[in-house]
């Protein structure tokens, strides 16, 4: 099976004036589909510039990045934008939906720059689709300003479904959540990960880090741990027991 | 990425911000009908003026009696007294190609019928007067040859002459006394308004050359010859010959200077129309400028506005827009600004321009389609140059700039 990310001695070294800034260091590491991965580390680890790597953002000063088996590392800028496109689903802290547009014209704004010819149906039809995946299906004329914060993160990952992406990208999902939200979206990320999705996540929240398979840790531009996650914490389990705290709560007072 | 799809993307962000759309369009709405509402008021003038002209009679060719230097002192214009009766007969023998000839002299003067009177012009001519200026009669005819060749005591007089001295009664068959000469009225002109100069062309009293000359003036030289020419190609072939026979009646050697000065009627139309035509260029440039001011509003708007979407650049490129997908998106909303702008404007100034000659001042005006489309093309072209640059700086964002911007 070919492995959706394989990065062999990525480097990315950034150089303004006479300072030069190794962000990331000679990072080889492998992701196989259907993995869910955490890269976790301090501000200033690297983390942030390995995950723009990893999305096609931008590119490696040095190394090679294989994703999906096409070497990346050499793309120019439009071919990079179509790689994103078809192989990224993005999903970002700060939701970054467009505002006053309504969920289903979020969702399928990435169909809108794809190489395929969708009808205006066909693309209505995918975006309710990606939509009733996240479980939003009746909100689509919502805009973002009339959704919960955890309700807006849901149309982000939608729209990162909707062209069926080999990868999806999360860049700090639960930052802005609160935290039964947080395990909510966990919930979502499990739910996709067990249809097969391979998911990468950057957070600097443990308790997070541990819904998912695959612990990385980066610290200086380097890679210092790489372990499978023991003790995985399952999000309906989490939910149940949050209910049964409070429940206990409302009990006693 | 469909160009149908990024016009509705364009026209949704333009409506969102709709005071601001309006206003950025201003400059170029303001502009567009300033352009068209002064190309249709410098034609409407134009033709006003051509009609006028051509209502002076078509394929005129007229002498004037020139200035003549005696003895190092100049005369005015018409008042060297070098043109003469004889003159106009021999042009009339002479030159198949005239045919229509009217000596003319012009006096003005009290005038008196009943108890009415009024102070007006006296114009003496030759009965081929009328078909010279194209002037239709009302009512009666013209004085005759004969009466030219008798110096008969008849006149024709103008719509407005019947208005002041016979309000109410027939003035055919009347007399009136023009310093206390009396002359019958043989005919009523059809009224023909006011001239370029904007005096009352009907305010006028028409007798026969030689009445005039002999009864009321008692002068012997005539101010103008009016001529008209066969056919329109015959004009300057008539203004050669009728130069070449003044001269040698005149005696004028060939280094002399003309006592006399002939014109014609394109050069009038052409002087004419040449003054309203320059104006017509000169506030069509000023309206340029606002046009393209209107596009500096659009350029800065753009801007702003690129500024302002830095973050949905951002996710629009994250999620597979190309620089150029980025590029069309703004081109596009700052040429549907402008062609929108255009389009009202054109309208705009179509609406004006029939205002002033619904309401006063009453100016004629006449909307050219060339100016119409001009301005329309004229107008996205500004939105295509001046939205250029903004949507160039959006398309050439770094994404994770852009992403990371707030």
């Amino acid at each position: 099976m070919i492995p959706v990310i394989e990065l062999r001695g990525i480097e990315r070294t950034y150089s303004s004036g006479e300072v030069e800034v190794r962000a990331v260091r000679g990072v080889s590491l492998s992701i196989e589909p259907g993995e869910f991965v955490a890269i976790m580390g301090a501000s200033g680890s690297g983390k942030s510039t390995m995950m723009n790597t990893l999305g096609c953002l931008d590119r490696p000063t040095g190394g090679t990045y294989l994703l999906d088996g096409i070497d990346v590392s050499k793309l120019n800028r439009d071919e990079l934008a179509d790689i994103r496109n078809r192989k990224i689903g993005f999903i970002f802290q700060g939701f970054n939906l467009l505002s006053r547009t309504s969920a289903i014209e979020n969702v399928e704004l990435p169909m809108l720059y794809s190489h395929k010819r969708l009808s205006a149906r066909q693309l209505r039809a995918k975006g309710l689709a990606a939509l009733g995946i996240v479980g939003l299906a009746e909100r689509a004329g919502h805009h973002p300003n009339q959704l919960s914060g955890g309700q807006q993160q849901r149309v982000a990952i939608a729209r990162a479904l909707c062209n069926e992406p080999s990868l999806l990208l999360a860049d700090e999902p639960t930052g802005n959540l609160d935290s039964q939200t947080s395990i909510e979206i966990m919930g979502v990320f499990q739910k996709l990960n067990e249809q097969g999705i391979t998911i990468v996540m950057v957070t600097h929240e443990l308790d997070i880090a541990r819904y998912t398979k695959r612990n990385i840790i980066m610290r200086d531009g380097a890679v210092v741990s790489d372990v499978a996650v023991r003790e995985r914490l399952t999000a309906t389990e989490e939910l149940r027991r949050l209910e049964e705290a409070r429940h206990a709560v409302h009990l006693t007072t | 990425m469909k160009i149908r799809a990024t016009f509705v993307m364009a026209l949704r962000a333009l409506r969102r911000n709709k005071m601001r759309t309006v206003l950025t369009m201003l400059g170029i709405i303001i502009g567009v009908a300033a352009v068209i509402a002064m190309v249709a008021i410098g034609n409407g003038a134009t033709r006003q003026v051509e009609d006028q002209i051509a209502s002076l009679g078509q394929n005129v060719v007229m002498v004037f009696a020139g200035s003549v230097n005696q003895a190092g002192v100049r005369a005015g214009s018409g008042n060297a007294g070098t043109l003469r009766i004889a003159d106009a007969e021999a042009i009339a023998r002479e030159i198949p190609d005239a045919v229509a000839v009217s000596p003319e002299v012009r006096t003005s003067a009290q005038i008196a019928a009943g108890n009415q009177n009024w102070f007006t012009g006296i114009q003496g001519e030759s009965p081929d007067y009328f078909a010279i200026r194209n002037w239709p009669f009302e009512e009666g005819t013209s004085f005759t040859d004969q009466d030219v060749r008798s110096s008969n005591k008849v006149a024709v007089i103008g719509a407005t002459i019947v208005r002041q001295l016979f309000e109410n009664e027939e003035p055919l068959g009347k007399v009136i006394r023009v310093k206390g000469v009396p002359f019958t009225i043989v005919g009523v002109l059809h009224s023909k308004g006011f001239s370029i100069m904007g005096s009352d062309q009907d305010d006028v009293v028409i007798m026969p050359y030689t009445s005039c000359m002999k009864r009321l003036m008692g002068v012997t030289n005539i101010r103008t010859i009016s001529i008209e020419a066969a056919s329109p190609d015959k004009i300057d072939l008539v203004q050669d010959m009728v130069g070449d026979l003044l001269r040698q009646k005149h005696k004028i050697t060939e280094d002399g200077d003309d006592d006399f000065m002939i014109h014609n009627q394109a050069e009038f139309t052409e002087k004419a129309t040449a003054a309203s035509r320059i104006m017509t260029i000169l506030v069509v440039c000023i309206a340029s400028v606002s046009l393209v001011v209107g596009g500096i509003g659009i350029m800065n708007i753009m801007l702003v506005s690129v500024t302002e979407r830095t973050r949905e650049i951002g996710i629009r490129m994250a999620v597979g827009a190309h620089g150029r997908d980025i590029l069309l998106q703004f081109l596009i909303e700052a040429v549907s600004l402008s062609s929108m702008g255009g389009v009202i404007g054109i309208v705009l100034g179509i609406g004006a321009s029939k205002l002033l000659t619904i309401f006063p001042p009453y100016w004629p005006t006449l909307v050219s389609p060339l100016s119409v489309a001009l301005s329309f093309m004229f107008s996205a072209c500004v939105g295509i140059f001046f939205g250029f640059y903004p949507a160039k700086k959006a398309a050439a964002l770094d994404p994770i700039e852009a992403l990371r911007y707030e």
